[in-house]
């Protein structure tokens, strides 16, 4: 006679035996060292479900993996006191030399809730190109992308390093080691190269020598630092720039350190607004000076402030204008105007409210003048398909937003495919 | 409707998951003492894989009845998930955001027999 307890052991062993029949593939948590491969499968489920392989997308800015390549970035410094000098950080390694980072990038995670938020720990094989080239192509196939345009992370502080000079000697170390060491490796990674305007003749001097280097898109300002940028000695830079038909980006970054933003106690708040005061700074200044018709054929692109700030600013700047036009005696037309014409990045697209937001795009003509950015791998990082997916653009628009905007304002080549595709579209 | 196997009760903790694929499907079922939780491994906001994220607590303000703020507190019941892509969260038992009602998970009715846990698909 079968016992009770040895009859339940038969039953719990069918069923085990049942069950490893049924054994599913299972997937794993995602922490600081997972490969970005598998933090991004569900992109690339995204662009297979879009068919994004039919769609030029170009991302605009994405953060390269300069902290890790800092060392190396380090032997580019020209100066050989301070070349020497980055060897006496963090134990002789040179990682982190020289960095006046805020509280801003260390903050990403949101306190360990966003693995990769601290910069991406994952295990790179081949050793024969930088690693930074690898972890771009790794984005790039998962998110079906055909270029990526690439800046720095710890340069988005250096506008407000405490040594004047020290902007200019890693500004011009990136630089090198972006052009000769990166961009060589893969057509399809650009690089928006850093302007330390802090010293105007150092800009102009990375202008010459630059322009039309392979893999050079443009060149950025980081926007966080006090210089107004109307200032008469950045003229000669910005004529430059016009005239070698080059796009000038300005980019975001937090500041917590300014008198009105050291009144935030959460971080949150931080980047809700000084991730945009920064550009509104700027972008009025620009304005509000003539700059437009000053330079009328210098293109702008305004980088990862979001969105929702420009609906404030083109009503707030034309409401005030028409009662003190002789303030901004060189504008012919409204501000509103003049910031249509600029180009925009849509990341962090702000989408609680999608009237708002269309209302937003109708008022910087997004189908012409937004261009996508995914901002990866930082902590607010968007997809393709944040555009892809808005209920109130045609499909145009999205294609113009997602990549051919881009290739307008950098002068991109589009790949063969896609000029087929427009071809036989008409 | 169909049943799919995800593991032998034992072989999820207290407080973690298991995420399985079954096609084009990602699952995601949560152990929180005796109960399981299935949730599908896609967030709301923008697909991320969130069953694959941290588990926290809920984080609270900690308030005096004088309405004044003495910071942080963790809820011990109040078990969140939260996708490693963007950091939204959702309460494992409900799969509602904390502070959107409109943001939920999609979920899945969970079967626990015979020492194993299933998950009903339609």
């Amino acid at each position: 006679m079968i016992q009770v307890r040895e009859l339940a052991n038969i039953v719990k062993k069918d069923n085990e035996m049942n069950r490893s029949g049924q054994e599913k593939k299972s997937l794993d948590i995602i922490d600081a060292r997972t490969d970005s491969r598998e933090i991004l499968s569900h992109a690339r489920q995204q662009a297979d479900a879009r068919d994004f392989d039919d769609v030029f997308i170009v991302d605009i800015d994405a953060h390269i993996d300069d902290i890790s390549a800092w060392p190396e970035i380090m032997d580019f410094i020209e100066d050989p006191v301070i070349r020497d000098a980055a060897g006496s950080f963090s134990g002789g390694t040179k990682r982190g030399a020289f960095h006046n980072g805020t509280p801003g990038l260390q903050w990403q995670n949101v306190w360990g809730r966003i693995p990769h938020g601290q910069g991406l720990k994952e295990d790179v094989d081949d050793k024969t190109i930088p690693r930074a080239v690898t972890l771009s192509r790794r984005a790039m196939d998962q998110m079906g992308l055909d270029y990526q345009v690439v800046f720095p992370n710890a340069l988005l502080y250096i506008g407000m390093h405490p040594v004047k000079e020290m902007e200019i000697h890693l500004a011009k170390a990136y630089n090198r080691w972006l052009v000769e060491h990166v961009l060589t490796i893969d057509p399809r990674v650009k690089g928006l190269l850093y302007l330390p305007i802090n010293n105007p003749e150092a800009a102009e001097e990375t202008v010459r020598k630059y322009v039309g280097a392979p893999g050079v898109a443009g060149f950025t300002i980081t926007s966080s630092r006090h210089a107004p940028i109307h200032s008469n000695e950045y003229m000669k830079l910005y004529a430059m720039l016009e005239e070698a038909d080059q796009a000038l980006a300005f980019h975001a970054a937090p500041n917590w350190e300014d008198e009105y933003p050291s009144q935030l106690n959460r971080f949150i708040s931080v980047h809700a607004l000084t991730f945009v005061l920064c550009n509104l700074v700027h972008l009025t200044n620009w304005v509000i000076n003539g700059l437009p018709e000053r330079f009328p054929k210098l293109r702008t692109l305004w980088i990862e402030s979001g969105l929702a700030w420009l609906a404030f600013i083109t009503q707030r700047l034309d409401n005030e204008y028409l009662m003190r036009s002789s303030e901004a005696p060189l504008l012919k037309r409204l501000p509103s105007e003049y910031i249509s014409e600029m180009f925009f990045t849509t990341q962090p697209m702000e989408r609680t409210n999608m009237n708002l937001l269309e209302a937003t795009m109708d008022a910087i003509s997004a189908p012409t003048q937004l261009v996508y950015a995914s901002d990866w791998p930082h902590w607010d990082f968007d997809l393709p398909s944040s555009v892809w997916d808005l209920p109130f653009l045609d499909e145009s628009a999205k294609r113009n937003i997602l990549g051919y905007n881009a290739a307008n304002l950098f002068n991109l080549e589009v790949p063969e495919k896609y000029q087929k595709r427009a071809h036989a579209a008409e | 409707m169909r049943e799919i196997f995800v593991a032998n009760t034992d072989e999820i903790e207290d407080r973690e998951r298991k995420v399985i694929v079954d096609g084009d499907l990602e699952i995601g079922v949560f152990r929180l003492g005796e109960d399981f939780f299935a949730w599908e491994n896609n967030c709301p906001h923008s697909g991320g894989p969130i069953c694959q994220g941290r588990i926290m607590n809920r984080v609270i303000e900690n308030l005096d009845e004088n309405k004044k703020s003495h910071g942080f507190l963790y809820v011990d019941e109040d078990v969140h998930i939260i996708c490693p892509w963007h950091g939204f969260e959702f309460n494992i038992r409900t799969g509602v955001h904390p502070g959107d009602s409109q943001a939920k998970l999609n979920g899945y009715v969970v079967v626990v027999r015979d020492g194993g846990v299933y998950v009903e698909i339609e």
